[in-house]
């Protein structure tokens, strides 16, 4: 990938994500340190760190797969609390992508996506059914709707759950380390679909350790390390200049290979 | 290996046929029964066993038994005396139940197996309806067994044989399956009341015989209810019968439960599924599916259960028999009885085992667990 970004961004001034002095707990172990981060509209975030440092956590905490103990989550002017309303309301403006698919094995490709279209927008099946397969075809697998996610090759899933994620029609996307459980030449298809996406101006919050997408897509790069954000900056004067020890520590590993 | 291995150039290797299995008969047995000397010697001495096994069997059933006549002083060929099933066959059938009202058992087993397929199988036309007619069918058949409006009145207490485990068996069944997925829920819920509740109702019908449940169902019940008050026999016994399987299910249902990857829970939760739509839609379809064989396993346990209620002076196949056994007239048939109740028996479950293999493999979609 070109070293030049090709970056247009669509960010704009509207706030979609709000996290101020954010802290998380698992038992004993302080996991998240004061977050404090506000993404605009249409802004893609990359969010990078050496393994362990809370960015799971981070993004899970903004559909609340994760709840925080401290601080506060504001997700499309809806604050995240434990009124069940809130969290349902922010899950359908929030698509997520994860690690390992998590697609529905006993659903079929098209039902996996049209499922919460038809459940929690209350959509009709055959609308539903469209929507899906014009997404279908935008991840370039319409051939593949009738099959069963065990029959199709990692690549193939992770582009099934995007357009899974892109049936809700979802204002902001999480995505959590989405190639890292695939093989290069699935990576690089995967990647494609997420660029052609982040061209659209969809709000994006993308942890991977893809240095050459956050450099293409990328209006801002987030590194974390032990739980706090240590730097962020936008792409090309994070990975020419980065501030502190500890990012250019982690640049140097990651970019060594 | 193969005769002739044709070499292609690289690249060029063209879709073959798969090789095909080794032909015939003769080679099959070749192979599997005759491939050494020890196979050949373990092969005959099964054969050996198996031949007086099946002609002992054979005999004892079919050639040296006796199927007509009158008393047991006919039977004379050295096997079984069948006539005691004949004599009393409507007995196993219906119990007591009126001699000119057998229509009505036999109406509600051709409802019920109506009833059922649409259940069963999702492939037939216009199986909504269908099911809808399976829903009213409990109403249906409850009405045609027992009557009133209109009906002769047949009370529980003149139902009995195959009616009776049936009766007993197929109300247990639907009943526990719904009543144990609850209780599965439940006790994984984060409401603590809901799951102490549910751990407490588990552990304790778990922990003790259903013969005991069937007593206190049937004697100490009444004690604990107002003057007057009296439920049917009957009702106690499945309402017995059903809790003690769905205590059951309810583990089994768990354990799917467990065996569900967090992710899915996740996938849903992050889709906007509330709760019961994500175990409806997602967990329990899965976990379902998982468990099949315990399920199944706890169907035919709880079918085979049903016996016990002879013991509280219900009238079921076994009750049936004892007394056909008691019978003078019949005396030391007990092998006969037993062995005709034994066949009904295997009937259903052989049934049931064989029904939960299609349904695996039919559910099979290609995911490895
Ligand atoms: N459910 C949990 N209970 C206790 N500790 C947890 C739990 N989940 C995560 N942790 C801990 O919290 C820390 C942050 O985890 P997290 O998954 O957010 O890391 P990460 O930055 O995503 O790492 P990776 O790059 O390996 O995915 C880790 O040290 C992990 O051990
Ligand atoms: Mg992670």
């Amino acid at each position: 990938m070109s070293n030049a970004s090709t970056n247009t961004s669509k960010k704009t001034d509207e706030v979609a994500i709000q996290l101020n002095g954010v802290h998380k707990w698992y038992g004993q172990f302080h996991v998240l340190k004061d977050i404090n981060l506000n993404v605009q509209r249409g802004e893609r975030i990359v969010i990078c760190g050496p393994s362990g440092s809370g960015k799971s956590t981070l993004i899970r905490c903004i559909n609340r797969l994760e709840e925080h103990q401290q601080g506060d989550i504001i997700v499309d002017n809806i604050e995240l609390t434990g009124n069940l309303k809130n969290i349902d309301a922010i899950r359908r403006e929030v698509g997520m992508c994860f690690q390992h698919f998590n697609l529905f094995p006993h659903l079929s490709v098209l039902e996996n996506c049209t499922l919460a279209p038809i459940w929690v927008r209350k959509m009709p099946k055959k609308e539903a059914e469209e929507i899906a397969m014009h997404y279908l075809e935008r991840v370039k697998i319409p051939d593949q709707a009738s099959k069963f996610p065990g029959q199709l090759s990692g690549g193939q899933q992770q582009r099934v759950a995007i357009a899974r994620s892109l049936c809700m029609n979802p204002r902001i996307m999480l995505f959590d380390e989405p190639t890292s459980a695939l093989d290069p030449e699935m990576i690089a298809e995967v990647l494609d679909t997420m660029i052609e996406l982040a061209e659209t101006g969809m709000t994006m919050l993308c942890v991977t350790h893809e240095m050459g997408f956050a450099r293409k897509v990328a209006d801002r790069v987030i590194f974390m390390d032990g739980g706090e954000i240590i730097e962020q900056n936008e792409p090309e004067e994070f990975f020419n200049n980065p501030q502190s020890e500890r990012t250019q520590k982690f640049l140097s590993q990651i970019l060594a290979h | 290996m193969s005769v002739t291995e044709q070499q292609y150039a690289p690249g060029e290797h063209p879709d073959l046929p798969p090789p095909l299995g080794e032909a015939g008969l003769i080679a099959w047995f070749k192979k599997r029964l005759f491939s050494s000397v020890g196979n050949t010697i373990l092969t005959l001495v099964a054969v050996f066993f198996l031949y007086h096994v099946l002609s002992a069997i054979i005999f004892w059933t079919l050639t040296g038994a006796t199927f007509t006549g009158e008393t047991k002083a006919d039977c004379d060929l050295g096997g079984a005396c069948w006539l005691v099933i004949g004599d009393r066959f409507h007995q196993f059938m219906y119990g007591l139940y009126p001699t000119d009202q057998y229509w009505r058992p036999n109406l509600t087993f051709i409802l019920m197996v109506v009833a059922i397929v649409p259940v069963l199988f999702d492939n037939i036309p216009h199986r909504g309806k269908f099911l809808l007619f399976s829903a009213i069918f409990p109403f249906i058949a409850f009405y045609l067994l027992s009557g009133g409006w209109g009906l002769e009145t047949v009370d529980t207490d003149e139902w009995g044989g195959l009616l009776l485990t049936l009766v007993l068996g197929v109300t247990g069944i639907v009943a526990s399956l719904p009543i144990g997925i609850v209780l599965a829920l439940g006790r994984r819920s984060n409401m603590p009341i809901v799951r102490t509740l549910c751990v407490c109702f588990i552990e304790f019908i778990r922990g003790v015989p259903l013969i005991t449940i069937l007593f206190m169902a049937s004697n100490m019940l009444p004690l604990f209810l107002p003057e007057g008050v009296n439920f049917d026999k009957l009702l106690r016994a499945l309402i017995g019968v059903a809790l003690f399987s769905s205590a059951y299910m309810a583990e089994v249902i768990r354990g799917g439960l467990q065996a569900i990857p967090k992710g899915q829970y996740e996938g849903a939760d992050a889709m906007g599924l509330s709760y019961w739509q994500s175990m409806r839609l997602i967990i329990l379809p899965q976990a379902l599916r998982i468990v099949i064989p315990g399920i199944v396993n706890t169907f035919i346990g709880l079918y085979k259960d049903t016996t016990l209620v002879s013991i509280i002076g219900l009238f079921d196949l076994i009750g049936i028999g004892l007394v056909a056994v008691a019978d003078v007239k019949w005396r030391g048939l007990a092998p006969e009885t037993y062995a005709f109740i034994a066949l009904l028996f295997f009937i259903s479950c052989f049934a049931m085992s064989r029904y939960s293999l299609w349904l695996e493999n039919k559910l099979h979609t290609g995911h490895k667990r």
